[in-house]
This record gives C-alpha cells, sequence and structure tokens, in this order.
C-alpha cells in the first residue's frame, strides 16, 4: 500500500497537473490560502480583543464562553455553517464553499488566540507591571514594552495552535467541495484510489509540521530569552566563575545561582491545564 | 521634603486606607512608614508618586504639589523599589537598570554605560549586565531594582518592602549596603516595611501607622524605644525594647587590654597569660581567632596553639560601636570578657559585661528619652 | 430517507424520533471509538510517564515527540493508519489507533507532571518509612497524582469526541454520519434536524464522559473533597 503512495507521490503530473485538475503545488497554495484569510481575519479580531481584556482585565467570561466553542465537533460545525451559508450566497467560483468554510475556519481559530492572547497579558508578573507604572511608563508603554513581550511565548501558542486546527479543518473542508490538499484524500476515497488518498494525507501532515516549524523558529527569533529561559550553555558555564567573585565582593548568602537549571525548567508547562494546553487539531 | 498634609484615602466602600495623615519626610533622610498589614503605608507611600490618588489633602515635594505636573512625568523623576523586584523578565539587567533614562530620551550607549555603573555601584559586577532577571538570585534581583531606580539619579526614592522577599542573611546584607549607600547619595527616602526592627535600624524618622491609617507616633529609632506614644505602639514596638535602645547609644566605655597569645606558640605560654583559665588567641596580623581553655590541669592534647583547640563563641564588638554590641559581646563570650576589635579587624581589649551594665546605670542611658548619645 | 418531520434545527426531536434505533447505534459506536483509545492511551502512558518522570533525560524527547504528533491532522493519521498497521481504509481500528496516539501524546506529559508534581517531602517520608520503589508508586505517588491525570483525562476525552465525528467524513460510522447525512439532504435547501442532533449529541456525550471522568476522580480522591470542603 505505501507502493502506491510513493508512485502517486513521485508522478510528476500530479504535482504540474493537468488542464482539468490543479497540480499538488496549487493544492498547497490554495490550502495556504485558506488558513492564512481565516487567520488573518480571526487574528484581527481575537487579538486586539485578548490584549484590551488581559489588561484591563475585564470580562473574562467571554474568553470562557469562545473556549465553550472547542468543544463542538468541529465538522458538524462546518457542515451546519454550509448548509446554513452557501444558499445564501450566489457568487460565482469558489464562492459558495470559500465563504461557509472560511467562517467555520473563523470560529475556530478564534478562541484559541482569543484565549492565550488574554493569558498571556494577564499572566505578566503583577509586580513588573507595577514597577513599569511606578517608573513613569504611559498605559500604552506598558502595554508595548512590557505586557506584549511577556505575553508572547503564549500568544504564539495559541497562533500555533489556531493554525494546525485550522490546516486540519480546511483538510475537512474539502469535502463539501472546497480546494485544498482534503481534494485529495475525498477524491481518491471516492475513486478507490489509495496511493492518492494517502499521499493526500502525508502531504497535509507534512504542510502542517512544516508550518508549525516556521512559526516555531519565528517564536524563537522574537520571543526574549530572558522569558523563554532560553540561556546559552557556554554563558552560564562561564558565569560560574563570575558567580563565584559576587559572593565574594558583594558578600555571601545571595543563594545559588540559578541560571543553570532554569532553562530546563522553565520548558516545563507550569499548569497542565493552562489555557494554552494543546488540543488536538480537527 | 515631602510633605502629607491631611491627606485621606477613602475606598468607595468605606474603608478608610489612610486617615488625615499629616507628616514631613525630610530631605536627605530614611523616614520609614512601619505597621502591621492594613495600616495603609503602602498606600501611602504609592500616593507619593501617584500610583493612588488621594481622597483629600495634598502632598507636595519640595513645596511643589504632586498633581502639579502629569503622574508619568512625576515618576521619572521619583525612584521606585518594589518587594520582588519587579524585573522586567525579557530585559537583560542592563536593560532593565537604563529603563528611566532610556525612557527619557538618553542615548542608549550612555544609557548602558551608567547602567553598568550603577550596577557595580550596588555591588553587582558588570558582566551581570547581559543576564536576565531570571539567572540571579532573589537578593541578586534586587539589588538591580535598586540600581534601577537610581538610573535617572532621582532626588526621591520610594521603597515598598523591597528587602522582604530575601532571606535573612542576605536582607542583613542589603540594609548594610543600603546603609553605605544613602550615606553617599543622601537622598530623600520614604521606606515602607512591616518590619519594627528592619525600621529601627534603617529609619533616621520612623513614623508608625495603626490600622486604619491613623499615624500612631513619628519620632526617631531612639525615642519610639524609649517613649512608646500609646499602647498600640508600645505592644508594635515589641519586647526587648531596653535591649535594643542600647543598639542607639554610643559604648564609651573602658576597653582594658586582653593578654593574647599567638597561634603557634607553645602551650606552655598560653598557661603563663591566661586569667581566670581562659586566654585569647590571634593570628599574627593581631585579630581574634578563638578563646583558649586552659582549666588547672587540665590536658590539652598537642604543645602548639592550634586553630582547633580554640572554642569559637562571642563576638566581636566594633571599638566606637554602639552599648548593644559592647555588652553582646561580653554576654556571649565564653570567658566573660568582650573582644573589641577596630575598623581592620585587629584586638583593641576587652569588656566586662559589669563594666557596661554600670555605664548604663550611671549614664542612664538607653531606655529614658534624650538618652541617645 | 424521507421524514415526518420538518427541516428546521429544532425538528430533531422528530428526526431522533423517526430514527431511534439507527442513531442510538451510531451513538453506541461514537461512545465507545472515544473512550477505547483514552483507555489504551492511559495504560500505554503511564510507564512511558514514569520513565520520563524516572530519567530525567527522557523527558526533553518526549515533549518534542509528542508534540510533533500532535501536529498532524486527524483526517491524514486516519488515513495514513491503514499504511502502517495494513488494516483496510474503513477500519474502525485506524479511528481507534490514531485517537490513541493523540491520547498518549497527551498523556505521557500529563502522567510524568503530574507524578513530577508530588511533593519531595511527602516522596521522603514515603522511603524513609521503608516502601519499596513499586509501593512508592503504587501507594503514593500515582494517587497524589490522580488529579492531574484526571485534568489530562478529561482533555483527551472531550477532544476525541470531537475528532472521531471527523470519521464520518470517510465512512465510518459513528455520529459523524448524521452531518453526512445532513449534508446530502441538504441539496434543495439546508436540511437542519439530522445536523442539529449530530452537533447535541456529541456535546452531550463529551459532558457525560467529563462528568464520569470528574466523579471517579473524586471517589478516587477522597482527601481532595476534604480540602475543597474547608
Amino acid at each position: 500500500m505505501t507502493d502506491n503512495v510513493l508512485v502517486w507521490l513521485n508522478d510528476p503530473q500530479n504535482w504540474s497537473g493537468t488542464r482539468f485538475t490543479p497540480g499538488i503545488g496549487a493544492q498547497i497554495a490554495a490550502h495556504l490560502l485558506y488558513t492564512a484569510i481565516a487567520l488573518l481575519v480571526a487574528g484581527a479580531i481575537a487579538f486586539p480583543l485578548g490584549i484590551v481584556l488581559g489588561h484591563t482585565g475585564r470580562a473574562g467570561w467571554l474568553v470562557s464562553v469562545a473556549n465553550g466553542l472547542r468543544s463542538l465537533p468541529t465538522v458538524g460545525l462546518l457542515i451546519l455553517l454550509y448548509v446554513m451559508v452557501s444558499p445564501l450566497i450566489s457568487g460565482r467560483g469558489d464562492a459558495p464553499y470559500l465563504v461557509p468554510t472560511e467562517i467555520a475556519l473563523v470560529l475556530l481559530a478564534l478562541p484559541p488566540i482569543l484565549a492565550n492572547t488574554y493569558a498571556g497579558v494577564r499572566n505578566v508578573p503583577p509586580d513588573a507591571r507595577d514597577a513599569a507604572r511606578g517608573m513613569g511608563m504611559t498605559g500604552p508603554q506598558v502595554l508595548l514594552r512590557v505586557e506584549l513581550p511577556n505575553a508572547l511565548p503564549l500568544v504564539f501558542s495559541g497562533l500555533r495552535s489556531a493554525t494546525l486546527q485550522v490546516i486540519a479543518t480546511a483538510t475537512i473542508a474539502a469535502y463539501v467541495g472546497l480546494d485544498g490538499l482534503g481534494r485529495y484524500v475525498y477524491d481518491g476515497l471516492a475513486s478507490h484510489q489509495f496511493g492518492q488518498m494517502a499521499g493526500g494525507a502525508v502531504l497535509v501532515a507534512a504542510l502542517a509540521l512544516l508550518v508549525d516549524l516556521v512559526l516555531a523558529l519565528v517564536q524563537r527569533l522574537t520571543v526574549s530569552r530572558g522569558v523563554s529561559g532560553r540561556f546559552s550553555r557556554r554563558a552560564a558555564g562561564g558565569d560560574g566563575r563570575t558567580a563565584a567573585v559576587t559572593e565574594l565582593t558583594a558578600g555571601s548568602g545571595e543563594g545559588r545561582e540559578r541560571g543553570g537549571n532554569d532553562a530546563e525548567d522553565s520548558s516545563r508547562p507550569v499548569a497542565v491545564l493552562a489555557p494554552s494546553g494543546k488540543h488536538p487539531p480537527g | 521634603m515631602i510633605r502629607f498634609d491631611e491627606v485621606t484615602k477613602a475606598y468607595p466602600d468605606g474603608t478608610v486606607a489612610v486617615d488625615e495623615l499629616t507628616l514631613t519626610a525630610p530631605s536627605g533622610q530614611i523616614t520609614v512608614f512601619v505597621g502591621p498589614s492594613g495600616c495603609g503605608k503602602t498606600t501611602s507611600l504609592r500616593m507619593i508618586n501617584r500610583m493612588i490618588e488621594p481622597t483629600s489633602g495634598t502632598i507636595t515635594i519640595d513645596d511643589r504639589d504632586v498633581t502639579s505636573v502629569p503622574a508619568t512625568e512625576l515618576r521619572r523623576g521619583i525612584g521606585y523599589v518594589i518587594q520582588h523586584a519587579g524585573l522586567f523578565p525579557h530585559r537583560t539587567v542592563a536593560d532593565n537598570v537604563a529603563t528611566v533614562p532610556l525612557l527619557t530620551g538618553t542615548n542608549r550607549r550612555q544609557a548602558r554605560t551608567r547602567a553598568i555603573e550603577l550596577m557595580e555601584r550596588v555591588g553587582l559586577p558588570a558582566s551581570f549586565a547581559d543576564r536576565y532577571p531570571a539567572q540571579l538570585s532573589g537578593g541578586q534581583q534586587q539589588r538591580v531594582g535598586v540600581a534601577r531606580a537610581l538610573a535617572a539619579d532621582p532626588p526621591v526614592m520610594l521603597m515598598d518592602e523591597p528587602f522582604s522577599a530575601v532571606d535573612p542573611v542576605v536582607r542583613d546584607q542589603l540594609q548594610r549596603e543600603f546603609l553605605r549607600l544613602q550615606e553617599e547619595l543622601g537622598k530623600t527616602i520614604v521606606f515602607v516595611t512591616h518590619d519594627i526592627d528592619e525600621a529601627i535600624r534603617l529609619g533616621d524618622t520612623v513614623a508608625v501607622l495603626d490600622v486604619g491609617g491613623r499615624l500612631a507616633q513619628l519620632a526617631t529609632p531612639a525615642d519610639l524605644l524609649a517613649t512608646p506614644a500609646d499602647p498600640f505602639v508600645a505592644g508594635f514596638v515589641g519586647r526587648d525594647r531596653g535591649y535594643r535602645a542600647l543598639a542607639f547609644v554610643s559604648a564609651e566605655v573602658a576597653v582594658v587590654p586582653e593578654p593574647t597569645v599567638t597561634l603557634g606558640e607553645p602551650l606552655a605560654r598560653a598557661r603563663d597569660v591566661a586569667v581566670d583559665d581562659w586566654v585569647l588567641a590571634v593570628d599574627a596580623g593581631h585579630r581574634p581567632q578563638g578563646w583558649l581553655h586552659l582549666p588547672d590541669g587540665g590536658g590539652l592534647s598537642g604543645d602548639e596553639v592550634q586553630p582547633e583547640l580554640l572554642n569559637l563563641g562571642g563576638t566581636l564588638a566594633p571599638a566606637g560601636g554602639t552599648l548593644r554590641e559592647a555588652l553582646d559581646a561580653a554576654l556571649s563570650s565564653p570567658s566573660g570578657r568582650g573582644v573589641v576589635v577596630d575598623d581592620d579587624g585587629r584586638l583593641v581589649g576587652s569588656v566586662s559585661a559589669a563594666t557596661v551594665l554600670r555605664h548604663i546605670d550611671t549614664a542612664g542611658a538607653g531606655v529614658s528619652p534624650g538618652g541617645r548619645a | 430517507m424521507t421524514s415526518a418531520a420538518g427541516s428546521a434545527p429544532w425538528d430533531l426531536f422528530g428526526y431522533f424520533a423517526d430514527h431511534r434505533g439507527q442513531v442510538l447505534e451510531l451513538l453506541w459506536s461514537h461512545t465507545w471509538l472515544s473512550v477505547l483509545p483514552v483507555v489504551i492511551g492511559l495504560l500505554v502512558s503511564l510507564p512511558i510517564g514514569w520513565l520520563a518522570r524516572r530519567y530525567r533525560w527522557v523527558y526533553p524527547s518526549v515533549v518534542s515527540v509528542t508534540g510533533l504528533l500532535y501536529t498532524i491532522p486527524s483526517l491524514a493519521l486516519f488515513v495514513i493508519m491503514p499504511m502502517l498497521l495494513g488494516t483496510q481504509i474503513l477500519d474502525p481500528v485506524n479511528v481507534v489507533a490514531a485517537l490513541t496516539v493523540y491520547t498518549v501524546a497527551l498523556l505521557v506529559r500529563v502522567v510524568a507532571d503530574g507524578l513530577a508534581a508530588v511533593p519531595d517531602d511527602v516522596m521522603q517520608s514515603a522511603t524513609a518509612m521503608g516502601l519499596t520503589r513499586f509501593q512508592r508508586l503504587r501507594k503514593v505517588e500515582l494517587p497524589l497524582a490522580v488529579p492531574v491525570i484526571a485534568a489530562g483525562l478529561r482533555v483527551a476525552t472531550v477532544a476525541n469526541v470531537s475528532l472521531v465525528a471527523i470519521a464520518g467524513t470517510i465512512g465510518i460510522p459513528e455520529l459523524g454520519q448524521l452531518f453526512i447525512i445532513g449534508f446530502q439532504l441538504s441539496v434543495n435547501g439546508p436540511y437542519y434536524p439530522p445536523i442539529v442532533l449530530g452537533i447535541v449529541l456529541c456535546v452531550l456525550l463529551a459532558l457525560v464522559l467529563d462528568g464520569l471522568i470528574v466523579l471517579g476522580s473524586r471517589w478516587a480522591t477522597p482527601w481532595q473533597r476534604v480540602v475543597a470542603a474547608r
């Protein structure tokens, strides 16, 4: 069976496409486009909302409601919205499929982005926030220079979890007629071509892994090491001596250096069910 | 000079956090607000930099009403240190220290140079500049907090329980260095603590606040110990007041010479000079190392004075120190003779508890008002 | 497939009355497809989680592997499973296997963290009282880790109920079929009852299973109730 998949994946015609069917490259592009649209819209709503709610500490219930959305079955939501919205769209081409599925994708992407942004801003150490105000930062300065940089890890985990959710659900959206990599799965199933079906599945998995990897890299580059706790080993090693010097010059009893262990400890989840707690993608 | 003029903070639910507080925190001095939780000490402090706005009354800094300038501008001119330091986790130590200079438009390089200078001033090596707060111990973080508050060289500093979250040994050390720093800088400091010992140790003036934001007493530490204004203050100041008051009286007592042996000398010589079976051992630099016990016929093994033979009991009293230090040295010494040393740790002589007590008797020092020397 | 009931969302009760046998059958298979992976997943996760706790170098690799597994969309995993297991495409075993993978990915970390959360002094006094390593695990560590593990089980179970429905789109019978039926009957205008019924039953099933885990966890940790009552 694996052979079928390899054959299908190795067939250049499947990549370039024919006059009637788009190639794999085009389907990947379509898949990414649907994902990007949903994330942009959801981000434009949930990100500012999460920041404002987190900053003011008000309307936490809204976050709980959004989280409640997560327990709805994604396929059910997708098909419900499709059945509801599709007859209202009289456009040509993809619009009758695209609009309802994008609404569903946005609805699925909202909760993780909102909840994590909210929690990220809420979880900024209150001392740091207090000190920022006490040193004369204005409200926007506190937000941009202190709260956001510290909220970034959670913001990113929300964004990544939303992205995976959207990529996964966009695959299922092929069932109601949308393009994208899901096409291969459902077309392959309908025409009993297992190679195409599993090949599509492999491509979806690879795409999800790749996108998540890219986001992880962006996260690495933007999140301060002081927050992520990734302190370079070399620096930590070199610090051993200077720490000893401090102990002597600054006196004794300041407790052990914590740098070495922190890198390991801060990678551990603080709470298993923090809002960032991963839900499997749809 | 910071003046509170009938300042009241009441909340909509009727709680009064601060009740018509009127007091002056003199320039260049440390004024400590102390009291149990709920006494409004932190609220009072935070009204100075307008983190909390008073319900009524005015607060002035050097005769200028704090509400006459925008809150952010006011705060940039006031150093602010809080309990857990409140360092920004995402910024390096140097960037943390440089926060206010960067806010007020100092260029990066200058701000960094200044930051490193300040770090050294509070006892942190320059190599810490590029570390993150999570890489520091609690005491080190608190030092960074102090450096950060000093960065814009503000004339006024507000400190809210800055040393409460560190262990006693580190706290003692931070307090000592804080006093040394204040001697150099002469800032006008308002310091909040719940710890009466810290208040007495650090304050030039201590304001004791009662629950409900009532000012119970405003006095120097010595006066506070000697004449508590009411039962609340007396209770809050606590036990051992008479003994603790000795910490504010210079020990102008006669120090008598103390015979010594040097490490490595023969035990026989130690026996010759011992007084009441005890002799003080010193090193080549004449710094006390411990006491040697030589009871009659008591067989000490070996024939030289060696460190492992010494009894290390007994605190050292600095020459020119306080009566409390002198008395403690005498009481804690196994020989009953308190060891007095100079600034370099070299032996000056010894003092007995009886001598110190006689001095207290005749001078009326300590427990009576005006006993502060 | 005609129905006496109308096509509005609130006609789900009528739809249920008309198709009772079929719907209950779908509900039943949905239930075991959701629960079985959690049971297997827990049995697999306990030893691996314990290893990750016991040998600290195992933990980072466990975290990265589970992170990777989580990234794979479930539909893809359902379809890839036959390649790995040699099963038929429409075999429900694929669903169980795929969801077990997710459950293990979640629970291994939860078990390791739950065991790590047992206070050191408790472990030391257990050792000091002469309990063997296995006794410590069975009588002290596991019971104390129950609340954390139960929390993980809740997440896994609720997620599984939603994920199982996806398998309906590739023809595996469970509540997801109701969405497919609704979709197919909506060619000439929306036909809501089976779709809404499917969503409602999925949510109810998730709530009931979640409640059962909460009850089970309470029953297993009487000391927690005492604390909560205080």
